[in-house]
């Protein structure tokens, strides 16, 4: 892991007190194994012992192995799938650590992944950082690190390069992660939210705010009950297949927080277009729409991560969809609405009753209504 | 989802809205209608419901969002309250950003003071009951919808002699708002649609004197497009006929007696105050109720020292006149300029109900240009119908 200083410069040979930690098989896994001390965050044996008992075992990566500082990668495995190399970086804070579809885990892992996919690049190599809180249960950290490994495998990227540190208790929420990635995408795609033109059809890879209501739910504090998942998954599959059916994809994001409302407001302010958008159209799971009737929240706000927004010349909507569709995380895809000229730029929503409405952007979090 | 379906079907609304319009052409002159409740406003400006009425009808936005009427001095009493040495001082989400003097509870928050977000008073009282060493104190407020859920708490808190527990009573009546309006000089109105959820506690029989001594109809109205479009057609129709009555649209909800046992509580555990001070109306007589003597205990104003200081609102902030209806937001000089969702000079502009917050939100002006929004509806009227084979 990079935070362990030992000075080596060469993948191919370890330090050789690395063997002394890479005997994981043999300790003891319960869950008793023991909490997060500021021991683990000091740079000597505990810290050692923590890197190679959870991460390297988990992670099993040569990069890692090699307990280097950094990670060395071979640019020909770059440059056979394009020139341009794709770099990004996002911070994970979830409460709760753990919910249904996903964990913080997971998300740390397809989040960057997403990050990267939306922007035309095959994602290859991720670093993770993590900040525990003291008194964080060991368990807790392997179970999170056993669900990174799952969702790196799925994606098909490599933890390559990690960091650990501790905070006092009571100065953290038990555990943060960090996460960088790097991809690689070619010139001649590079979709960007400055694209778009009147006529473009906009597309959602499936149903709205299954995450950000889960999360919600699973927070507790509601007593409200919903067979709602997270919708946490990667996309880069996805956006690939778009990207290969229609060449001239003009943008593509992933709605995280602020949910398809905020993605489509910075479409139109970045492009200065308008974003017609039909409320007969827009895809919600019955369990979301009803939890968010209840609470007063609009779907369109609500965070999603696992979901795509694209847009693309109107002329590729049918072909774009299709090859969506085809892929498990695309089923649902559909068409929403269109990219129309105008001034100001702004967000249209046609209601189901021929009326319009325009969609702001969220302000802060969305928050339950009062009555 | 089946209970908001049925009122969302939009071929019930054209139908409703070719009621409304036939009526609108009998009257044969423009009328103005209020919906009290903010409830209401968000369902009109979520469907978009004003731009399918006739151009003869108009709706004006009451004053019927608690927290729009919160006046700033009351703000700073709760930040007051939320920085006593430790306090756990729980509210409803809705009044998290309102800004009194000294900034709002979000920046009090932020500043160390320990504010959670409950979403029932019964919530505040369970943390009085797990932190038995901390002061807990419920920032108690909204109509007659909130009260009786504050009132059970407090009633509650006694039985459990939750002694750490008090709430900071700032609830308010509805009938008082409804008559001030009516006395207040320049304000054109023709009816009033009733709140639903008030109603649904007070019943439909306290307007009936409003509605004799002001000679303007009332239609108590549920919160669903179809509930408004409905109480709409009513109102018309009452001004057709020449009558004025108070009428229950919402009666799958509300009975002309209200819910008795909600009625009961709140006369047990509250008292009327003789003036309440509401942001941009003044202060009404007897529009405001107090903790009763009886559970002083569990009052937070007679708990502790509140500076209760009256504070001016921004001079620029026209949200007394937005509330009475006698402005549209727009027209107020702050609207999407210094006050803005982000940035709230005034309450309109913080709550999802709050007047300004649903114009500003839902585009009618718009946040960049106010006068830009009929220009660029008309733009969107003559775009070519966005439809496709490919949409689900």
């Amino acid at each position: 892991m990079a935070s362990s200083n030992h000075p080596s410069d060469s993948l191919a040979t370890p330090p050789s007190n690395v063997l002394e930690f890479q005997q994981p098989q043999h300790r003891t896994r319960s869950s008793d194994e023991g909490y997060i001390t500021l021991a683990h965050g000091s740079g000597g044996r505990a810290t050692h012992n923590l890197i190679t008992d959870i991460f390297l075992e988990t992670f099993r990566s040569d990069a890692l192995n090699a307990l280097d500082d950094s990670a060395r990668l071979d640019l020909a495995l770059f440059m056979a799938r394009g020139d341009r190399l794709a770099f990004t970086t996002d911070s994970f804070v979830v409460d709760p650590l753990f919910f249904p579809g996903g964990d913080i885990g997971s998300l740390a892992i397809n989040g960057t992944v997403n990050d990267l996919a939306v922007t035309g690049a095959q994602p290859l190599y991720l670093s993770c950082g993590f900040i525990l809180e003291e008194g964080t249960p060991i368990a807790l950290l392997r179970r999170i690190a056993q669900s990174m490994k799952l969702a790196a495998d799925t994606a098909r990227v490599k933890v390559v390069a990690g960091d650990t540190k501790v905070v006092p208790r009571g100065k953290g929420d038990q555990i943060y992660i960090n996460t960088a990635g790097v991809g690689v995408a070619r010139s001649n795609q590079v979709p960007g939210p400055r694209y778009l033109q009147p006529g473009d059809a906009i597309l959602l890879s499936g149903p709205m705010g299954d995450h950000g209501t889960a999360i919600l739910l699973a927070r507790g504090d509601l007593a409200l009950e919903a067979d709602i998942t997270s919708d946490c998954q990667p996309l880069h599959d996805l956006a690939a297949a778009l990207c290969e059916a229609c060449p001239t994809v003009r943008a593509m994001r992933d709605a995280t927080r602020g949910g398809v409302a905020a993605v489509l407001n910075e479409f139109a302010q970045t492009s200065r277009v308008s974003m017609v958008i039909e409320e007969a159209a827009l895809p919600v799971r019955p369990p979301v729409a009803a939890a968010c009737e209840v609470l007063g929240l609009d779907p369109l706000h609500m965070a999603n991560e696992g979901l795509l927004v694209a847009v693309v010349p109107g002329e590729f909507a049918a072909r774009a969809l299709m090859a969506m569709q085809m892929l498990p995380e695309g089923r649902e895809a559909c068409l929403v609405g269109h990219v129309t000229k105008a001034d100001p730029p702004v967000v249209i929503l046609q209601t189901r009753f021929g009326s319009e409405r325009i969609i702001e952007w969220p302000m802060g979090d969305p928050l339950p209504r009062i009555c | 989802m089946k209970f908001v379906t049925e009122f969302r079907d939009p071929a019930s609304v054209a139908g409703w809205v070719r009621e409304i319009a036939h009526l609108a052409q009998r009257l044969d002159r423009p009328v103005a209608l209020m919906e009290v409740c903010g409830g209401q406003t968000h369902t009109i400006f979520k469907h978009g419901l004003e731009a399918l009425l006739p151009e003869t009808v108009e709706l004006i936005h009451g004053p019927g969002c608690p927290v729009c009427i919160m006046p700033r001095g009351r703000i700073d009493d709760a930040i007051a309250l939320a920085e006593q040495p430790g306090m756990i001082f729980a509210t409803f989400g809705d009044a998290l950003r309102v800004p009194g003097a000294r900034g709002s509870l979000m920046q009090a928050k932020a500043r160390g003071a320990d504010v959670r977000v409950v979403y029932s008073p019964l919530d505040a009282l369970t943390l009085a009951q797990t932190h038995p060493d901390r002061p807990v104190v419920f920032f108690g407020l909204g109509f007659e919808t909130t009260a009786p859920a504050v009132a059970m708490t407090i009633l509650a808190a006694a039985r459990a002699q939750q002694a750490n527990f008090s709430v900071f009573c700032n609830h308010v009546l509805v009938v008082p708002a409804l008559e001030f309006l009516l006395q207040a000089s320049g304000l054109r109105l023709d009816g009033f649609i009733g709140p639903g959820h008030v109603s649904a506690v007070i019943g439909t029989d306290p307007y009936q004197a409003v509605v004799d001594r002001y000679q303007k109809p009332v239609v108590v109205g549920g919160f669903e497009p179809i509930d408004l479009l409905q109480s709409i057609w009513m109102l018309l129709l009452q001004l057709v006929e020449g009558r004025c009555a108070v009428e229950n649209q919402y009666h799958r909800l509300v009975k002309p007696e209200g819910n008795s046992p909600a009625l009961a509580a709140l006369a047990q555990v509250f008292t009327v105050r003789e003036q309440f001070e509401w942001r941009g109306l003044g202060s009404l007589p007897r529009s405001g109720l107090a903790i009763a003597p009886a559970f002083a205990a569990f009052d937070a104003e007679q708990r502790y020292c509140l500076p209760s200081q009256a504070s001016e609102d921004s001079p620029v902030c026209q949200c007394g006149l937005i509330l009475q209806g006698k402005l549209k937001p727009w027209e107020c000089s702050a609207f999407g300029r210094g006050c803005t969702p982000d940035h709230p000079l005034g309450a309109c502009m913080v709550s999802s109900e709050g007047a300004c917050a649903a114009y500003y939100k839902y585009g009618h002006g718009g946040p960049r240009s106010p006068m830009a929004a009929p220009r660029r509806f008309a733009e969107a009227s003559a775009r070519p119908p966005l439809q496709s084979e490919l949409a689900r």
